[in-house]
């Protein structure tokens, strides 16, 4: 398994800064939108686009691509943020979030931003989705990957259950989901509006191969992802342990960050608080 | 007409009150009760609010159990998630049960605005009027909210509210009367009757008073309850005028319009213009920019009355 060298950690740290600059300033400038369910995901996607998907952001619909869905579509700014760093658009174009006539929606739309691989906004239907281009994956005999970002509180949605057994049933090891679990969602901590109980034994009881991680964590993550692939004949599931707000200081663990964005001197102090 | 208020506000305030004074009320939410404003009955009422999370189709199956045993559960989430997601839940728990159940539907139409093409719910009132025992209603501003929550209260039986999320014009008198059922006539003109709910009951008033300056006199009538419609109201103004616009923040598939068309088409053909969605999706934009994007507009009410105009000589 490859181990970072300093180097390269370094540059997906600035990534993930950059990511985080973005999250900050396009919702303030849209007056809208998710920063705290956002940002907790920056290490995550950035693993992901920089690191372990096979994808052309000149051929964003090559056929032999890793997919990946943002079944948690209120985090599209971290989305749109990845995308960009990996070359799917110019960076210039995130300030146009949300805005009439911009590619990018307010939740992730596959209808016109390249890189987006379904829309999503509508919690829990991004696991079987994944499941369905794995199956195909495995009809034409390639070796492509299904990655989906799941909401700890969007795993309460029924569907991601049913989603849950036909990976296992299916035996589709080549369905990897990271749970980021920030223990947060809209009205509250997830334990206080509708508790998780014990997420590992649920997936496990489920069939599936869970890993359990520091979200943040930049080497873990990539482990995780390359231990997942090695797993054979079952499906992986990252519970990846997550500070909603992650970075700035009063976002940080904060509800209230749920859906709200940054006004302009709240911005101020968050661009000057990430490192 | 410069006042505004939240449809959503008056409602949390509204379901307080008919909580104060019927014990079985019970409110169901999932996680959004902060926007959807069942939080205020929370505060009031912590023993009968229940969270159910992220989980639409169990959110409505837990109301239809509830009302099953004697209360009558409001049951709250996002208009096109709680409509869409629990569709078949509201058709057999709820419906083919025959249950009190009141499905609320929130953020409703253009109102959540930047959140873009997935979150606009532009198609429940359809998916709701076609159950059968469905009652359908969205009032015009949040005076008629406060009303319409109060008569949902005495209603028995299964039934659909749409709130809307941002603040919206005034334009219902305090004194006005709520009937489920039955349409408000607010102007009465002699060239064609323009039929409106919701939000565009405003632009359907602004627009008569456009066109009285032109010399085109109309009905504005505000069709709050979409099912059951009232159909003697509406076949009346039709026969006196001979020209029908309908108005809706909705698509005009099986909305308003859709509701309208199929009543004439049977009692009394005349033209019919529709003001709505026409047959798409919409795109991320605040709710103004929304409303020209989408043509919800004062102006195309106008033009689509001149249009049945001169379709009936
Ligand atoms: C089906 C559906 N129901 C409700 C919502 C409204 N909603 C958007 S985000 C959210 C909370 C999500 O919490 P979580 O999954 O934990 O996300 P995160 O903490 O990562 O932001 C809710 C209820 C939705 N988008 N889709
Ligand atoms: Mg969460």
């Amino acid at each position: 398994m490859v181990q970072f060298v300093e180097p390269q950690l370094h540059e997906l740290a600035d990534n993930c800064k950059r990511m985080r600059q973005w999250i900050l300033t396009t919702t303030n400038k849209a007056g809208s939108g998710h920063p705290g369910g956002s940002l907790s995901a920056v290490e995550v996607m950035a693993v992901l686009y920089m690191k372990i998907m096979r994808v052309d952001p000149e051929n964003p619909d090559w056929d032999r691509r890793d997919y990946f869905f943002l079944s948690k579509g209120h985090a599209a700014p971290v989305l749109y943020a990845a995308l960009a760093e990996r070359g799917f658009f110019p960076a210039e174009e995130l300030m146009t979030l949300r805005q009439a006539g911009s590619r990018l929606h307010g939740h992730p739309s596959s209808e016109c931003t390249p890189g987006v691989d379904i829309s999503s906004g509508s919690l829990g239907q991004g696991l079987s989705i994944a499941n369905g281009v794995a199956l195909a994956a495995r009809l034409k005999g390639t070796e492509q990957r299904a990655y989906v970002l799941l909401g700890d509180g969007e795993i309460q949605e029924g569907q991601v259950w049913e989603a849950a057994m036909t990976s296992a049933h299916y035996k589709l090891d080549n369905v990897c989901a990271i749970v980021d679990y920030n223990r947060l969602q809209l009205d509250g901590p997830v334990d206080e509006v509708k508790t998780l109980g014990s997420l590992r034994a649920k997936w496990e009881a489920f069939g599936w191969n869970a890993i359990e991680i520091d979200g943040h964590h930049l080497q873990e993550i990539y482990n995780s992802f390359e231990k997942a692939k090695e797993v054979k004949g079952r499906p992986t599931v990252i519970l990846a342990h997550t500070v909603k707000g992650k970075g700035v200081s009063f976002m940080e663990n904060q509800v209230g960050w749920h859906g709200v964005a940054p006004n302009d001197e709240q911005l101020e102090i968050a661009l000057k608080e990430l490192r | 007409m410069s006042k505004t208020l939240a449809p959503r506000e008056a409602f949390g305030k509204a379901l307080v009150q008919l909580g104060a004074e019927n014990e079985d009320i019970l409110v169901l939410d999932a996680d959004c009760s902060k926007a959807t404003m069942t939080s205020l009955f929370q505060k009031e009422f912590p023993h009968r609010f229940f969270n159910l999370g992220i989980a639409e189709a169990d959110l409505v199956g837990t109301g239809a159990g509830l009302a099953l045993a004697g209360k009558t559960p409001f049951v709250n989430a996002y208009a096109n998630f709680l409509t869409g997601r629990a569709w078949d839940q509201i058709r057999i728990s709820v419906c083919y049960a025959n249950l009190n159940v009141k499905v609320i539907g929130h953020n409703s139409g253009t109102s959540p605005g930047q959140e873009g093409p997935t979150h606009l719910p532009l198609e429940d009132i359809t998916l709701m009027r076609a159950l059968p025992r469905m009652t359908v209603i969205e009032p015009a501003d949040g005076v008629e909210m406060a009303k319409a929550v109060r008569a949902l209260g005495e209603h028995e039986g299964p039934a659909y509210l749409r709130v809307g999320r941002m603040p919206t014009p005034i334009v219902n008198r305090e004194a006005g009367r709520f009937v489920i059922g039955k349409a408000n006539v607010y102007l009465e003109g002699k060239d064609a009757s323009i039929l409106a709910c919701g939000v565009m009951l405003s632009k359907a008033l602004e627009a008569a008073e456009e066109l009285k300056a032109e010399g085109i006199s109309v009905d504005v009538i505000n069709v709050h309850t979409i099912k059951p419609l009232d159909s003697s109201c509406i076949l009346e103004a039709a026969s006196r005028t001979g020209a029908v616009v309908t108005a809706e923040e909705h698509t005009v598939i099986g909305g308003l319009g859709g509701a309208v068309a199929e009543l004439l088409a049977q009692n009394l053909p005349v033209p019919v213009r529709m003001v709505g969605v026409q047959d798409r999706f919409g795109l991320s934009a605040k709710m103004p920019e929304l409303h020209e994007a989408l043509g919800l507009t004062r102006e195309n009410i106008i033009k689509a009355v001149k249009e049945v105009i001169s379709a009936k000589k």
